[in-house]
């Protein structure tokens, strides 16, 4: 199974899992699964079309999946998949 | 000055006596370094040890913008201030820190907000930026002004537990461009899904760890020792310990330069951020083209919105329909020809035109710029101006 690394700032919204493992086909599915099982995360990574929202950056091993397949892009069984959100932090 | 021309005093070799001994640093990065002018943007939670850092190393010439005072809640994180200080603005409080650490540097202070107005004036005069705000607007304004004016914009953020680097803009020895802010985050949330460091906090030493990297990644480009993370993303989770590296690129769609720009000149951040409300545009038309209209002998009907007394001082012969009112009084309001509305300024009257369009649905409404004052200025000078 895919591990998906999830942001420190969503994870209050998956019980403070940092990884998780998930069965799927490409990244679409990764989201889907991953939305089923922790609904709170749905408005912080999909916008209101189901597509991924563009402060939110995906990233399949080292590369972005902008510059791969989008979300049809593949998942192999040792892939290491992380979400990384626009932060803004650093001056207050 | 080119670096070439960089002379160092007896006192200023002893200080950098670490530095220049390195084999691949050497003497010719000290003085690219002395040489130098950086524009720390920022200067809270990662400018202080970017500051302190850079200070220390000898960057030639350190530019702070900030316009926060020295809050007690700062210095948790905010390693350039003490106790002492809180109150006072935090660039004085940063200038005579770093100073007293490094008196062979110049340090410029910007006691001011970075702005549409003022950012390309301000981060022109310098060779790098580096960005550690903390918020979105001033994100995108940073970056688009670095874009334009083709500077390197070193940029860190941080939140909770989690911090990012990259370097935007940068030119490698290869004569290519690397990304910027824009092709790794096209849009920035909407305000209210990501809460601020304010709202959600820090843990202080995160800062502290970014805000160094942050300060490597500038030397690294004044210097040119080394591989920058231009075109690479590197981010911190401090819980697991877990640092990665992403591989960015650039997006031909960026509006600010990608293959068909669409951002020429800096625009209103807070408006892309969401942070304003975005109006509907209402139909304009200025004091002179009211007046041809009036020469021509058109058929319009003008609406004044203001108060009575406002009315006394001085009129254009309006309607006096104040906007409290406005609505109670639609069935007043023509529909058939251009309808004219005005106030003092212009504010007043344009709500009275969204008003009367979203509830009744007027499509003949045209608010007077610059109201009264605006036709006094243009038309009518004679009038007296309150």
């Amino acid at each position: 199974m895919a591990t998906i690394i999830i942001p420190t700032p969503l994870r209050k919204f998956t019980n403070n899992t940092a990884r998780l493992n998930i069965q799927a086909g490409n990244v679409k599915g990764v989201v889907e699964e991953l939305t089923l099982n922790f609904p709170d995360l749905k408005k912080h990574l999909l916008d209101d079309q189901g597509n991924i929202r563009s402060f939110v950056n995906v990233f399949v091993g080292d590369e972005d999946i902008r510059n791969l397949q989008q979300e049809n892009t593949l998942i192999k069984e040792e892939t290491v998949i992380s979400i990384v959100p626009a932060i803004a932090g650093g001056l207050a | 000055m080119s670096y070439e021309d960089i002379h160092f005093s007896k006192e200023e070799l002893s200080r950098y006596d670490r530095h220049i001994i390195i084999p691949d640093f050497g003497f010719e990065a000290q003085k690219k370094l002395k040489a130098s002018k950086v524009l720390v943007i920022g200067s809270g939670g990662l400018g202080s040890p970017a500051l302190l850092y850079l200070a220390a190393a000898g960057v030639g010439t350190i530019g702070i913008v900030d316009f926060d005072v020295v809050d007690d809640s700062n210095l948790q994180r905010q390693v350039l201030f003490g106790v002492d200080e809180i109150g006072k603005p935090k660039v004085e409080a940063a200038k005579k820190r770093l100073e007293s650490l490094n008196p062979y540097i110049d340090i410029k202070i910007y006691n001011q907000q970075l702005t549409s107005q003022n950012a390309l004036e301000i981060i022109r005069e310098y060779d790098v930026v580096a960005d550690g705000t903390d918020n979105f607007p001033t994100r995108y304004l940073v970056n688009d002004a670095c874009v334009l004016l083709g500077k390197p914009n070193v940029y860190a953020s941080i939140f909770q537990f989690e911090g990012q680097v990259s370097v935007f803009n940068y030119i490698n020895r290869e004569g290519e461009l690397g990304p910027n802010y824009r092709d790794l985050y096209p849009t920035p949330p909407p305000p209210g899904l990501v809460p601020s460091c304010a709202e959600g906090g820090v843990l202080g030493v995160l800062p502290g760890i970014i805000g160094s990297l942050q300060a490597l990644e500038v030397i690294k480009v004044i210097t040119g020792v080394g591989e920058t993370l231009s075109g690479r993303f590197f981010i911190f989770d401090a819980l697991n310990f877990e640092p990665r590296t992403f591989k960015i690129k650039r997006n031909p769609a960026n509006p600010v330069n990608g293959e068909n720009p669409t951002i020429k000149q800096l625009i209103d951040y807070e408006l892309f951020c969401g942070v304003k409300a975005v109006e509907k545009p209402i139909k304009e038309i200025t004091a002179k083209e009211l007046y041809d209209l009036q020469v021509r002998g058109e058929d319009i009907q003008v609406i004044d919105v203001r108060e009575p007394h406002e009315y006394e001082i001085a009129n254009i012969g309006g309607e006096l329909i104040p906007l409290a009112t406005v609505s109670a009084n639609a069935d007043k309001i023509d529909r058939s020809k251009k309808v004219i509305v005005h106030c003092k300024m212009g504010g007043r009257s344009a709500k009275a035109v969204r008003e009367l369009e979203e509830k009744f649905g007027f499509t003949n409404l045209y608010n007077l710029k610059g109201g009264i004052l605006g036709w006094i200025d243009e038309v009518q000078p004679e009038l007296t101006k309150y």
